[in-house]
């Protein structure tokens, strides 16, 4: 490796490569080229059999998957051929787009498409495109509604969850004996399957009549304890199994944040005699305000994504009281095929939470901005 | 909160204060034992429960050799137990076909978003890239921000699309699936891990007359290596516990371990120490993992929140 040295020692390190040879151009070009060809021929051959214009055709779209890998293959390698270094700094990106554009962009493309057709699975009418009727089925759907309620108070525990997480990351911040093994056992609830979660707590501590949690609300004084009977009763349960999975997550989050922290302003603060009430609001709180806005989104975005406790343990009840939006249109499809009803509130779903984050990412960044750093601080 | 915030404050202070000090103790070390009694007792019940018979569940003993005498009930009716694991059991087949999946779809999906994702992540990391009016940033917060569709969005799109491509019931599919589902994450990680190893030993790489290629495989990958520990980790977690989209779009075939222990709940009544033992089988894996690995599990969760 050293050998070659003399030659390159004293290329400068942005110096722009000669310009590929004219043959490795057109090589790069043609390639590009027949890997578009082979992947639109495919495509069309596919296409027109299956709307029944030709006879020949695949029997499944498999082919037309393979096609679209070599057509991503080609123009990866072609435009390294065409534009040299700069096309060999496009390769790292390349793999992740492509894949990303075959299997998120698409299918959620194809899930709009789908979202304007009346689709029964169960029925033999197959796809038939109803424009809007799905929105407004939706809108009359006291179900649909009742779960994004649902979804706004599972949002607002978050804060609570925060709190906690809050509190705990403090504590494990502070010099503890065993430090090591209370992370540890903090953490492994976040390791731990929802679906195991839904019958080890849900099934089976949060059992009526022999579970753990019913004798200690019995030995309390609750006479026939219920935890999924009552609509508020049962919302809770199903939040503190959720908040049982997800507070570590918060926790380490936080807990990174408070190791990050400068230690000058910490110490500044006790030399100035400050208590520890003050340190916390005026330093602490305010030091933190960026990473704990980030750890509560993030927090926010996996909360709008539950449904495996929710389908698991009370499928939605009692009355809808526990559903989220994910499991009330996960039922949607399984007792009723309804493909095109249920793609249809998953995407208004979708674009609600685009909105919404994208709303508190502003505010976030606000808030951040205006409280979180304190200027005095920031220039120590 | 308010109490732990403030012993935690109080701890800030020059410690050996006295009685204040050993009640702030006693405190800390009391919310401490609380927390992690909350934290362990679903696990020690679930574990316990594997051994119970019938009537120790109902009179709800809990501690094993003093209350109850341990029994491989629960482990038998997998055909787990010493006397059984030598038998023929059907049980013990299906749940072994459920846990080769499980360890195929998330250890394939898991490598194959570590892989796309630490080429991206490293690009984004140092190359300026243009892609129309698009840069780095709205590159990057293109992948990031996926981590916001929820799985009931795709779900029914790839439900009919798997069915064309007969990739329905197919760990392929599957794999597919779960590396679309843990590829932002992987990004993030990998952009932030990249971009803290200094620019210079890559120059003195081009120097040396390395490639990017090059460069990349043999002088930034090494560097990067506790990182992507913590990235596929962190992404065989996500993936092994994934339930939603493998109930949809598995069926006998595919069928992971989630689904399993999903399905056994309704079906057979409430047959506890199956269930338990069931439950735990899942679950123990991730345990020793969590366990053995925390470290990188703590450094893969705190990249990208502290900048």
């Amino acid at each position: 490796m050293n050998t070659t040295m003399t030659a390159s020692a004293r290329r400068p390190l942005e110096m722009v490569q000669p310009a590929n040879k004219a043959g490795q151009h057109a090589a790069g070009k043609l390639m590009i080229a027949a890997g578009s060809i082979l992947f639109v021929a495919v495509l069309a051959f596919q296409i027109l059999y299956a709307s029944g214009v030709t006879e020949t055709g695949f029997a499944s779209w498999l082919p037309v998957l393979y096609a679209y890998i070599l057509w991503a293959a080609s123009i990866v390698v072609g435009q390294v051929l065409v534009r040299g270094e700069r096309g060999l700094r496009a390769t790292f990106v390349l793999p992740a787009v492509f894949f990303t554009v075959a299997l998120v962009i698409f299918p959620t493309l194809f899930g709009f498409y789908i979202a304007f057709t009346s689709w029964n699975l169960g029925s033999d009418a197959g796809r038939v495109f109803n424009g809007f009727d799905n929105i407004r089925t939706m809108w009359n759907d006291p179900f649909y509604w009742n779960a994004l309620t649902n979804m706004i108070y599972y949002s607002l525990m978050v804060l609570v969850e925060y709190a906690i997480a809050f509190g705990l990351a403090l504590i494990l911040n502070t010099e503890i004996r065993a430090r090591r093994f209370f992370r540890v056992v903090f953490l492994l609830p976040f390791m731990l399957s929802p679906v195991a979660v839904s019958w080890m707590v849900g099934k089976s501590i949060m059992e009526n009549r022999f579970g753990p949690m019913a004798r200690l609300a019995r030995a309390l004084g609750w006479d026939r304890p219920a935890f999924f009977s009552d609509p508020w009763i049962a919302r809770m349960s199903i939040e503190m199994m959720d908040g049982w999975v997800f507070i570590p997550l918060i926790m380490i989050l936080l807990l990174a944040g408070l190791q990050a922290l400068p230690k000058e302003c910490l110490e500044a603060a006790r030399v100035d005699g400050a208590t520890g009430w003050q340190t916390f609001w005026r330093i602490i709180f305010p030091l933190m305000l960026p990473v704990s806005i980030t750890a509560i989104i993030i927090r926010i975005i996996f909360k709008l994504k539950l449904a495996d406790i929710v389908i698991n343990v009370t499928s939605g009840g009692p009355g809808g009281a526990t559903d989220t939006v994910s499991s009330f249109i996960y039922r949607e499809y399984r007792d009723r095929s309804n493909v095109g009803y249920g793609t249809a509130l998953a995407e208004v779903y979708l674009i609600a939470i685009i909105i919404f984050i994208t709303v508190l990412l502003v505010i976030g960044r606000r808030v951040a901005r205006r409280y979180g750093a304190l200027p005095t601080v920031a220039q120590s | 909160m308010a109490t732990t915030a403030s012993t935690f404050n109080a701890e800030l202070h020059q410690p050996g204060r006295g009685a204040g000090h050993v009640m702030t103790r006693v405190l800390i070390y009391g919310v401490l034992i609380f927390w992690a009694f909350i934290c362990l007792f679903p696990i020690f019940w679930t574990f316990t429960t594997s051994f119970k018979s019938a009537p120790d569940v109902m009179q709800g003993r809990l501690i094993p050799f003093l209350d109850f005498v341990p029994d491989w009930k629960g482990w038998r009716s997998l055909g787990l137990s010493p006397d059984t694991i030598w038998e023929t059991s059907t049980v013990r087949d299906e749940f072994l076909k459920r846990l080769g999946n499980s360890l195929i779809a998330s250890i394939g999906g898991s490598l194959l978003a570590l892989a796309l994702g630490a080429l991206a992540g490293y690009g984004l990391a140092r190359f300026p890239y243009r892609f129309g009016p698009l840069k780095n940033d709205d590159i990057s917060f293109f992948f990031i921000s996926q981590l916001i569709l929820p799985p009931v969005v795709l779900a029914m799109p790839f439900l009919v699309l798997y069915k064309e491509l007969i990739l329905l019931d197919s760990l392929p599919g599957l794999i597919l699936v779960y590396t679309l589902m843990v590829l932002p994450i992987v990004i993030w990680i990998m952009r932030d891990q990249f971009a803290n190893i200094p620019v210079e030993l890559e120059e003195a790489a081009f120097v040396d007359g390395l490639s990017i290629w090059g460069t990349f495989l043999r002088i930034v990958l090494p560097l990067a290596l506790p990182g992507m520990v913590a990235a596929l980790i962190l992404a065989l977690v996500l993936c092994w516990n994934e339930y939603f989209f493998a109930a949809l779009l598995t069926g006998a075939n595919a069928q992971t371990l989630p689904v399993m222990v999903a399905s056994q709940t309704g079906s057979q009544g409430i047959s506890w120490w199956s269930m338990a033992a069931l439950s735990t089988a899942a679950i123990l894996p991730l345990m020793v993992v969590g366990i053995l690995l925390e470290r990188y599990i703590i450094k893969g969760l705190a990249t990208g929140a502290v900048k």
